[in-house]
C-alpha cells in the first residue's frame, strides 16, 4: 500500500463507509459506436439514498444495467469500485451474478416474466447462491418458506405471492412490489432501483417506497433512478444528481429536486452548457 | 443395420474408452456389459419365429398369432408419412434373439443373477439385489431379450398383484394373456406392431385384481446391450374393476455407431372405475453430434378405458433416441373414462422426433387431456403429431390439448401437427399452441439474482416443463429434471 503513487483522498477508497465508486466511467453500446455514459462520477456511502434524476435518454437506465453487468453495454474508460468485506472489488470484473452476490441489487424498469418458476422457487434458487457465497446455510424449501412469510408481513404484502409464476400475469404495482419483497429477501448492500416510480398510482407508489424506507440501514444504500421527484416525497434523499447526457451535470441536496420539479431539467441543462463552453474557450485560451 | 450399400464394411477408427468419454461425455449410460450370450444369427423368417417361440416354451396359440403377424408384416411396407429422416432398415442383417447365457438351473432368484448383469444394472442406479434395491418400488429389469428378474414379488403376491416378465406370464397365466393380448393393438395394426408381434422378446405383465390399489410403484428397466439386435418388447398391463395402478418404465442403451431397433408394443386396459398411470423416462443412446448411431424409438403404445369411469395416463419424457416414433393413444370406450398425456421432448444435436397422442372418444362424457412440451435444441427437429376423434357416439366429450415448443438456438426446429376429428354436436374440443425461445432477459434478470447461467437454465427448463414433471413419480421427476439439464449443457449461450 505504501508504494501505491496515487493519493485518493481520504474520504474516498481508503473510507470503509464508501459502497460504490464510479470514476471517469465511459460506456457505449455493444457492438456500435453509440456512447451513452460519457465520464462519470459518483460516490455512494453506507447509509445514503442517491437520487438520479434527468430527462429521457440521458442514460440513467443505462448506468443501472451497467453496474448491474448487463451484456448489451460495452464499459470503454473508468473505474467502478465495490467495498466488499472492507475492501474495494472492481466490479467491472465480475459477472453480473458475482454482483448480485457481492450486494449489488437491481430492481428493474420493466420486470422479466418466467412462466412456470414459483416466486418460492425462484427467490430460494437466488437467496441459497448467496449464502453459498457467504458460506452459510442454504434453506430448505419449508424453511425458507416461512421466512418469505415473514418478508411478506414485514412489507405488507400478500401470501398470494408465494406461488405465482414469477411476474406472469401480474400487474405493473404488482411487478413493482415483486421486485421490493426481492430486494427484501436478498437485503443487498446496494439497491439501485431503475425509475420503480414509472407507472405506479399513488398507493402503489406509497407501498412501494414503504418498503425501500423499511429495508434502509445503516450499512445499506439505496440509487434512485427517477423521472420525477415525486417518489422523493415518499423516500427521501441526501444526494440528488442530475444526468445529462452520460454525465453528472449538478449534483446537490433534496432541495434540488425540488428545483427541478418547479423549473424543468431545462433551466438546468442550459446553464450546464452555457459553463461548458466557457470552460471549452477557456481551456482553448491555455 | 442401416450402413451404406457401396460400403459394406466401412473400416472402423480406434476408440479407446476414453475417447468416447470425451466426445459423448453426456451419455453415461454408453458402456457395454461383457456377458456370454446365446443368441440367433442374423435374419428373419419363419424358422427364427419357430425357433424362438421354442426356447420359450410358448403354448400353441403364442406361436400362432406370432406367425399370422409375421405373414401379415410381409404384406406391408414400412410408414413414411412420419416428420423424419432415415436410411431404410435391412430387417435380415438383424439379430432377433440375444440373452444371456443361462448357467445350468438358472438362477432361483435375483442374487443368483450373473454378477456382470447385477453390476450393470447397479451402474445404471437400478440395484436388484435384496439388500440394495430400491424400496417402493418393484422393478422389472429387462436386458437385451430377456428378463432377468424381478423384485419385491412377495409383497406383491400377498395383494394379489401379477408383475412378471411376458415370457413368465405367457407359461403361467395363459388365460389372461389369450383374453388380452392383441385386444388393445392388434398385429394389423401398423408395420412395427406387425413386426414386434412377430418376434417379440421380452416385456412386462402386470395384472392387478378388483379393487386393489397397488402397493408399490411397479417399474420396468430395459437395457439393450447386444449389438445389432433388435429389441422387441412387449407389455401387457391389465388394471381390474376398481384397481390402480402406477407403472413406471426406464431405458438406456450403449453408445455404438451403428443405429439399432427398438420396436415395441404396449397395451394397456382398464375396466371399470380403474386407473393406470403409465410413466416414461426414455433415454436411449441419441447418436453423436454428428448423428451417427443411436436407437431407432419405433414403438406403438395404447391403452382402452374399456370400463366406465376408468382413467389411463400416460406421462413420457423422452430425451434419447435418434429417431423416435411414438403416440401413446387412449381409446375412451367406457362412458365417463378419462385418458390423459403429459409429454416433455427433448431433442438435441442431430435427433428427431415425431412424437405425440392418440385420444379417441367412444363413450359418452369421455374426457381428454394432452399436454405436450417440446423442447429443440441444436440443428435437432422436434415435432408434436396428435389426433383427437370424437365419435358420433361421444355424447359431451371433452377434449383440451396444450402443445409448446421452446426453442434453444436458431438452427433447430419444432413443429405442431394437430389432427381433429369431430362426429358430434355435443362435444368441445380444444387446442392450443405456444412456441418461445429461452430469452437473453430471462437469462439476465436471473442472474442478476446471484443464479449462474446453468441454474437460470435450469430454472426456465423447470418451469417450462412444470405441468408435466408434476406428473411424474416423485423420486423420477428429480432424475428428469437433472437429464434434461446434463442433455443441454452447452446448448444455450
Amino acid at each position: 500500500m505504501q508504494t501505491s503513487t496515487m493519493k485518493t483522498p481520504a474520504s474516498q477508497n481508503s473510507n470503509a463507509d464508501t459502497i460504490l465508486t464510479v470514476k471517469g466511467l465511459k460506456a457505449k453500446v455493444a457492438d456500435s459506436d453509440k456512447q451513452i455514459i460519457r465520464g462519470l462520477d459518483l460516490t455512494i456511502n453506507a447509509g445514503e439514498v442517491h437520487a438520479i434524476m434527468g430527462p429521457n435518454g440521458s442514460g440513467k437506465s443505462t448506468l443501472s444495467k451497467i453496474l448491474a453487468g448487463h451484456p448489451d453495454y460495452e464499459v470503454t474508460d473508468g473505474t467502478v469500485d465495490l467495498e466488499v468485506n472492507f475492501r474495494q472489488k472492481n466490479l467491472l470484473e465480475m459477472l453480473p451474478e458475482e454482483r448480485a452476490r457481492n450486494g449489488v441489487f437491481l430492481a428493474y424498469q420493466y420486470p422479466v416474466e418466467i412462466p412456470g418458476v414459483s416466486n418460492a422457487e425462484f427467490l430460494r434458487a437466488a437467496f441459497n447462491e448467496i449464502c453459498k457465497h457467504q458460506g452459510a446455510d442454504e434453506m430448505d424449501p419449508l424453511e425458507f418458506d416461512d421466512f418469505l412469510k415473514m418478508k411478506l408481513k414485514f412489507l405488507g404484502m400478500s401470501e398470494a405471492f408465494i406461488s405465482r409464476a414469477v411476474n406472469v400475469d401480474f400487474s405493473g404495482g404488482e411487478k413493482k412490489r415483486n421486485e421490493i419483497l426481492q430486494m427484501a429477501v436478498l437485503s443487498p448492500r446496494l439497491a439501485i432501483l431503475d425509475e420503480t416510480d414509472s407507472g405506479l398510482d399513488v398507493d402503489s407508489l406509497r407501498i412501494v417506497s414503504d418498503g425501500v424506507n423499511k429495508l434502509r440501514t445503516k450499512n445499506n444504500a439505496v440509487v434512485l433512478i427517477t423521472h420525477y421527484q415525486r417518489i422523493l416525497n415518499y423516500i427521501v434523499p441526501d444526494r440528488v444528481h442530475v444526468l445529462y447526457k452520460g454525465q453528472i451535470i449538478k449534483s446537490g441536496d433534496k432541495s434540488l429536486a425540488l428545483q427541478i420539479e418547479e423549473q424543468g431539467y431545462d433551466a438546468l441543462i442550459k446553464e450546464h452548457q452555457t459553463s461548458q463552453e466557457t470552460s471549452a474557450g477557456g481551456s482553448l485560451q491555455g | 443395420m442401416t450402413e451404406p450399400k457401396s460400403t459394406p464394411q466401412p473400416p472402423k477408427p480406434e476408440l479407446t474408452s476414453n475417447d468416447v468419454q470425451l466426445t459423448d461425455r453426456e451419455y453415461k449410460y454408453g458402456f457395454v456389459t461383457d456377458v456370454e450370450v446365446e443368441e440367433f444369427p442374423k435374419g428373419l423368417d419363419e424358422g427364427i419365429i419357430r425357433r424362438l417361440s421354442a426356447i420359450k416354451n410358448e403354448p400353441d396359440f403364442v406361436l400362432e398369432f406370432r406367425l399370422k403377424a409375421f405373414r401379415h408384416w410381409q404384406t406391408m411396407t414400412e410408414p413414411k408419412w412420419a416428420h423424419v429422416a432415415y436410411n431404410e432398415i435391412d430387417y435380415q442383417n438383424l439379430r432377433y434373439y440375444s440373452a444371456p447365457k443361462k448357467r445350468g438351473e438358472g438362477p432361483k432368484s435375483l442374487d443368483e443373477v450373473d454378477k456382470e448383469i447385477l453390476d450393470t444394472f447397479n451402474r445404471l442406479g437400478i440395484p436388484l439385489t435384496e439388500q440394495k434395491r430400491l424400496t417402493g418400488v418393484a422393478v422389472d429389469a429387462v436386458f437385451d431379450s430377456v428378463s432377468v428378474g424381478t423384485t419385491h414379488q412377495d409383497v406383491l403376491k400377498e395383494h394379489g398383484v401379477m408383475f412378471c416378465s411376458i415370457s413368465e406370464a405367457i407359461r403361467e397365466h395363459p388365460e389372461l394373456v389369450k383374453k388380452y393380448m392383441g385386444t388393445v393393438v392388434p398385429y394389423k395394426d401398423n408395420y412395427f406392431a406387425a413386426l414386434n408381434s412377430a418376434v417379440f422378446t421380452d416385456g412386462s405383465f402386470v395384472y392387478i385384481p378388483k379393487g386393489v390399489r397397488c402397493p408399490l410403484e411397479l417399474s420396468t428397466y430395459f437395457r439393450i446391450n447386444a449389438a445389432e439386435t433388435g429389441q422387441f418388447e412387449r407389455t401387457l398391463i391389465i388394471a381390474d374393476e376398481g384397481s390402480h395402478v402406477s407403472y413406471l418404465e426406464g431405458c438406456t442403451a450403449p453408445m455404438r455407431d451403428e443405429n439399432q431397433l427398438h420396436a415395441a408394443v404396449v397395451e394397456l386396459v382398464a375396466l371399470d372405475n380403474a386407473e393406470i398411470k403409465y410413466s416414461t423416462v426414455q433415454n436411449w443412446y441419441a447418436g453423436d453430434k454428428e448423428g451417427k448411431g443411436g436407437i431407432y424409438n419405433f414403438v406403438t403404445k395404447r391403452g382402452i378405458c374399456t370400463g366406465h369411469h376408468s382413467k389411463i395416463s400416460w406421462t413420457q419424457v423422452e430425451t434419447g433416441s435418434a429417431i423416435t416414433w411414438k403416440y401413446p393413444s387412449v381409446i375412451l370406450k367406457g362412458d365417463h373414462s378419462i385418458g390423459e398425456f403429459y409429454s416433455v421432448a427433448l431433442t438435441n444435436n442431430k435427433m428427431q422426433a415425431d412424437t405425440g397422442t392418440k385420444m379417441v372418444h367412444i363413450g359418452r362424457n369421455t374426457r381428454s387431456r394432452i399436454v405436450s412440451k417440446g423442447i429443440s435444441a441444436d440443428q435437432s427437429i422436434n415435432s408434436y403429431r396428435g389426433q383427437v376423434k370424437i365419435m358420433p357416439s361421444a355424447e359431451g366429450a371433452r377434449n383440451h390439448s396444450q402443445c409448446d415448443s421452446l426453442l434453444v438456438g436458431d438452427q433447430c426446429s419444432a413443429n405442431t401437427f394437430p389432427y381433429i376429428e369431430v362426429k358430434n354436436k355435443t362435444a368441445t374440443v380444444e387446442h392450443e399452441a405456444t412456441t418461445s425461445k429461452i430469452s437473453s432477459e430471462q437469462i439476465f434478470y436471473l442472474k442478476s439474482r446471484g443464479i449462474n447461467e446453468e441454474g437460470a437454465i435450469s430454472l426456465l427448463l423447470n418451469g417450462f416443463c412444470k405441468e408435466v414433471f408434476k406428473e411424474l413419480p416423485l423420486e423420477f421427476s428429480v432424475e428428469a429434471v437433472r437429464l434434461l439439464e446434463m442433455k443441454l449443457e452447452g446448448s444455450v449461450g
